[in-house]
């Protein structure tokens, strides 16, 4: 019985153990300096943090739960992917991150997430051997859904919502109504496109350009569509 | 096998409450116990709805805390006695409401009764989730506006993921039920169509209810709809949507606008 219950979970069920690279990001007192000194630093080398995972180290600085939150959030606005923080009360650093045990090494994670659990789920149990580089989600994305795939394609059967977002590494592919907000190449893919079968987008933006509602051609609005990047210039086309 | 539904909308307003007691009063008259449960802990509605005001002695935190037994707490209906009632406490708020506690009085609920319906609270927060929480089936109540129907979306999607259900990877039944349905307006485009609704929806559809003064009147006299007023239309739409959730194939009737004599003479709807 034990015997066969083991073989059973080896065969449905894997857990892997695996390190990835990460860079550690040290913040020094004053952080007013601190931050100066990197912008600084991202100002010279642009694009050097595009798509990199960072941890942040805060065990030479003294902080409060407010400056460590505070801090995060500068962080995050400069567009840095912050996967977990080293030296702080775990608490502290939000549900977002995952935070690294104080002295190991540079190891972690799955990609961080936002939205339901259920979207955390999807991503969390892709197998460790064969990656897949696209997403399909059956059915439709609700209201306040948040879908991140930096990896590459989303496709939804269904529609997404008012007030849910698809952000995709590669391209998107709705074959219902896009309603919410499509984030196609996220991490600067300017080939990535945004396919939808019946335009109703509150934005679109591929490789870092968006169009919002406002901006998208009226008489577009219910039709199919497909939208790519011509240079500087996001395009919006019906299909045929 | 008792079911455990849930009555929820994210909106409020909607009709969650008079919903829940007017299917809780159509499914008890075929006969099955049923037990209506308030989740709004500090806004209690539901025991006005169902005219028991005056009987609440112990409510649902009082048998959370372990305070008085279920027993005790529940509050047989005097016209139908297959239809109960366990009232909200008016003097706490959703903290009361405790995961294991929600979960220990769920579970002796579904021994004493064929249906219990939980009245959710409006909102996203822990008094809703913990409304759907054990849920088997959910109506959504949705009134055809575009406020009413995103936020119903994001219930949805909290459903598929917040549920016992849910994190058992197996599907909550959801319906659709679209409320305060005003024909006549319906007809002058000035409210979504029951088709947009059910397609940005994608979800079936249990029944319309139409706006009615009758739903009013049933609210004022403390009663379901379904008891004080039969035949009223409101009344048979919440009929109908019992016997689908009874599993019963039923044909649906949509609300229309109903011509005065006046109207008639002058070619146009009243």
């Amino acid at each position: 019985m034990v015997v066969s219950v083991a073989v059973c979970s080896q065969r449905l069920f894997r857990i892997v153990g695996r390190s990835f690279l990460a860079f550690v990001l040290t913040p020094e007192l004053p952080l007013s300096d601190w931050i100066s000194e990197l912008d600084d630093w991202i100002a010279r080398s642009n694009g050097f943090f595009d798509g990199r995972p960072l941890v942040v180290d805060f065990s030479r600085v003294r902080l409060t739960k407010v400056e460590v939150s505070g801090l995060l959030a500068q962080l995050e606005a400069r567009n840095l992917r912050i996967i977990g923080a080293e030296g702080v009360n775990p608490t502290w650093v939000g549900p977002m991150l995952g935070p690294l045990p104080s002295g190991g090494k540079p190891m972690s994670v799955v990609e961080t997430l936002s939205g339901d659990d259920r979207d955390t789920e999807e991503v969390a149990d892709v197998p460790a051997e064969a990656e897949p580089t696209s997403m399909m989600l059956e059915g439709s994305v609700r209201s306040g859904q948040s879908i991140v795939f930096p990896r590459g394609d989303i496709t939804v059967t269904g529609s997404v919502a008012s007030g849910a977002e698809l952000i995709a590494g590669g391209s998107i592919h709705v074959y219902g109504s896009l309603r919410g907000r499509a984030i196609a190449g996220s991490k600067g893919n300017k080939k990535a496109r945004i396919f939808c079968n019946s335009l109703e987008a509150e934005l679109l933006a591929i490789g870092g350009l968006y169009k919002t509602a406002d901006e998208l051609e009226s008489e577009l609005r219910g039709q199919a569509i497909q939208a790519w990047l011509d240079g500087q210039v996001l395009m919006t086309t019906a299909q045929g | 096998m008792a079911k455990v539904l849930v009555v929820t909308s994210g909106k409020g307003g909607v009709g969650k409450t008079t919903t829940t007691a007017a299917l809780g009063a159509a499914l008890a008259l075929s006969g099955q116990a049923v037990c209506v449960v308030d989740f709004d802990v500090g806004l209690r509605n539901l025991d006005l709805i169902m005219g028991a005001e005056r009987r609440v002695v112990y409510d649902f935190i009082n048998v959370i805390q372990g305070n008085a037994k279920l027993q005790q707490a529940l509050i047989k209906d005097k016209r139908l006695s297959s239809l109960s009632l366990l009232a909200a406490s008016q003097t706490r708020d959703k903290d009361a409401l405790t995961e294991k506690g929600v979960a220990r009085v769920m579970d002796q609920l579904r021994e004493k009764f064929d249906w219990v319906i939980c009245d959710s609270p409006a909102g996203i927060e822990r008094g809703a989730i913990l409304a759907m929480r054990h849920a088997d089936i959910a109506v959504i109540a949705t009134n055809p506006e575009i406020s009413s129907v995103r936020d119903s979306d994001r219930i949805i999607g909290l459903l598929d993921s917040k549920t016992v259900k849910a994190e058992r990877d197996e599907t909550i039944e959801k319906h659709v039920l679209l409320t305060r349905y005003d024909a006549a307006r319906a007809q002058r485009n000035e409210m979504l169509s029951i088709d947009d609704v059910l397609e940005i929806l994608s979800l079936p559809l249990l029944g319309v209810v139409p706006e009615s003064r009758d739903v009013l009147n049933a609210s004022n006299i403390g009663s379901p709809v379904t008891l004080s007023n039969p035949s009223c239309a409101p009344a048979r739409a919440y009929q109908d949507a019992a016997r689908r959730l009874d599993g019963e194939t039923v044909t649906m009737d949509i609300p229309v606008v109903k011509r005065t004599l006046f109207g008639t003479l002058f070619g146009r709807a009243a």
